[in-house]
């Protein structure tokens, strides 16, 4: 594992011009991250419609490369599917994150693979790992329609 | 002077860190140790252990004598009047949170007011924060311009009737700015107001001098002067160790126990509860001998011959800011690159062995104030070289080249 692969060009160029950046319109959930040791933070805006489908997600916040890209890319892997399915993708991804390369997920096509599975050298860096969980620990605390921030140091990985 | 002859008295430089020379410039987060202080720990430990001031035999007299021995050390150190003006704590924070909890007890009501400043650490802040949760006081903050110095004026201007302490770092571990102390003091002695020197950042860099400064406490943290974690030092004028409350209860500083009344020990051992870090209060002395071999002239000379060169060659870099430009500024050199979050930049130059701290640095006060979420820093020790700096400068440049920036 090198510095070329935890910065490959999928991450730089997600951290660097994000996709669905600010507050989607008529959004009907909402959750706040936040990761103490370094300030990162993340607002998620949520628009689920009448079937349950995610309908829009979008972010605003500020954080480092690794943080920003993996936000980036949920919100583009996640769009459009129904809760259910969007459920089972935050699932994989703090799976991947913490054990396998790789992303099992039948709900999302190659191309959405291959961004997600960029972020998969991350568990080569410890105190990285924060960076990339912190956004689908918050789309899930947006989901259940938790009152408190998330926070970093509270939630498992 | 040698820095190569220093840095060899520190076995950490011998270690590779991701298969480089380590670069260490996160010595205001905490210093590395010679191996005089190692050793100490390592022999205190193996041959001369036993608790202090409780037994009479003679390995805890030996340990005791050798305990007061790092007091009367500190108590020059800082030059003190007294050795029973030198408190041993757990660290800087411990020295200003028992300040906070004694002072505030015995003289702070709803309504009074806590100066401190913009520069703050947490730990200059958090422990007033409770006064003002607890006792309804108000903390006002003295601002700071945008070179990171402290406008004594508007400090002047926020002193009022109701001031009760006024609380400030002597060296910010964020832009470096070396406050004038002793100006400050002579404000606030026309007021009557005592004053709390947070020498955290300062004590390792700078000559303390508390009877010089007037102040009437001064905290420091053992681990960034070379010295073991787990000793913290809290000088305070022994008029107001006579007159505060003790801070934490239990044996060793008690005098007298009964069903119905118990009496404190005298000074300094009334704020020494329980057992101390005795093998690391023991090893701290040989920070100070270490500290006293180079002398600190050679130190402050050694030291901002080196941050005038990190400046001069980080400056000359692509999208480099550094944050702050203090009249007075020590080897705390925080710094942004536009276009690369800082814990990006401490991942990346970490691959080069070098070692740097990014994030608020227990500041988010002053982040706030300068409108920044983090920033990375270096900061450097005696044991430092231009040669670090280089490779610093050669890492960040690297930085750059992997996000593409021109």
């Amino acid at each position: 594992m090198d510095l070329k692969q935890l910065y490959q060009d999928i991450i730089l160029e997600h951290g660097q011009s994000p996709r669905n950046f600010g507050k989607c319109e008529k959004y009907t959930h909402q959750a706040k991250g936040h990761n103490p040791l370094c300030g990162d933070q993340v607002q998620i805006y949520l628009k689920l419609n009448k079937e349950n489908k995610v309908e829009n997600l979008s972010f605003e916040g500020s954080g480092c490369a690794i943080s920003i890209a993996s936000t980036s890319i949920m919100t583009e892997s996640v769009k459009g599917k129904d809760l259910e399915i969007a459920r089972k993708i935050i699932i994989d991804f703090l799976n991947m994150i913490k054990n396998t390369q790789e992303i099992k997920s039948k709900d999302l096509d190659d191309d959405q693979k291959i961004k997600i599975m960029s972020l998969s050298g991350v568990k080569q860096y410890p105190m990285r790992v924060k960076c990339a969980t912190l956004a689908w620990h918050t789309l899930t605390s947006a989901i259940e329609g938790k009152k408190e921030d998330v926070n970093t140091e509270v939630v498992e990985l | 002077m040698n820095i190569n002859s220093i840095k060899s008295q520190f076995p950490i430089f011998e270690k590779k860190i991701n298969g480089k020379p380590l670069v260490y410039l996160d010595s205001s987060n905490s210093s590395q140790k010679p191996l005089s202080v190692l050793n100490c720990l390592d022999n205190f430990y193996k041959n001369e252990f036993s608790n202090i001031g409780r037994s009479i035999h003679s390995l805890a007299v030996n340990a005791t004598n050798k305990f007061e021995e790092t007091r009367e050390n500190v108590k020059k150190f800082v030059n003190a009047n007294s050795k029973d003006e030198i408190i041993f704590t757990k660290n800087a924070t411990e020295s200003i949170n028992l300040i906070a909890s004694t002072f505030g007890q015995q003289n702070i009501k709803k309504g009074d007011e806590i100066l401190i400043t913009e520069l703050e650490h947490h730990s200059n802040y958090v422990p007033w924060h409770y006064l003002r949760e607890t006792k309804g006081a108000i903390i006002k903050f003295a601002p700071i311009n945008d070179d990171g110095d402290i406008i004594i004026e508007k400090l002047k201007e926020l002193i009022s009737q109701k001031t009760k302490i006024i609380a400030i770092t002597h060296l910010s571990n964020v832009t470096g700015t070396i406050v004038p102390i002793k100006e400050i003091v002579e404000i606030a002695r026309k007021k009557n107001i005592p004053v709390l020197v947070d020498g955290c950042q300062s004590a390792p860099h700078i000559k303390i001098d508390v009877k010089d400064l007037d102040c009437d406490f001064y905290a420091i943290s053992g681990h960034k002067v070379y010295g073991p974690t787990g000793v913290g030092i809290l000088y305070a004028k022994k008029k107001w160790l006579e007159q505060l409350p003790p801070y934490i209860g239990g044996g060793g500083m008690i005098s007298e126990v009964k069903k119905n009344k118990i009496t404190y020990a005298p000074l300094p051992e009334k704020y020494e509860a329980g057992t101390m870090p005795t093998a690391e209060v023991v090893a701290f002395n040989e920070s100070i001998k270490f500290m006293n071999s180079i002398g600190i002239e050679n130190i402050i000379k050694h030291e901002k011959e080196l941050t005038n060169y990190a400046l001069e060659k980080m400056k000359k870099i692509n999208s480099v800011s550094i944050i702050g430009n203090p009249k007075n500024k020590a080897g705390v050199i925080s710094f942004t690159i536009k276009g690369i979050h800082p814990h990006d930049i401490s991942t990346i130059v970490d691959e080069e062995g070098v070692a740097i701290r990014a994030g608020h640095h227990c500041c988010q006060i002053l982040h706030e104030r300068l409108n920044l979420s983090a920033t990375a820093r270096a900061s450097i020790g005696i044991y430092n070289t231009k040669e670090d700096i280089d490779i610093l400068c050669k890492a960040i440049e690297n930085c750059r080249k992997i996000f593409n920036l021109k």
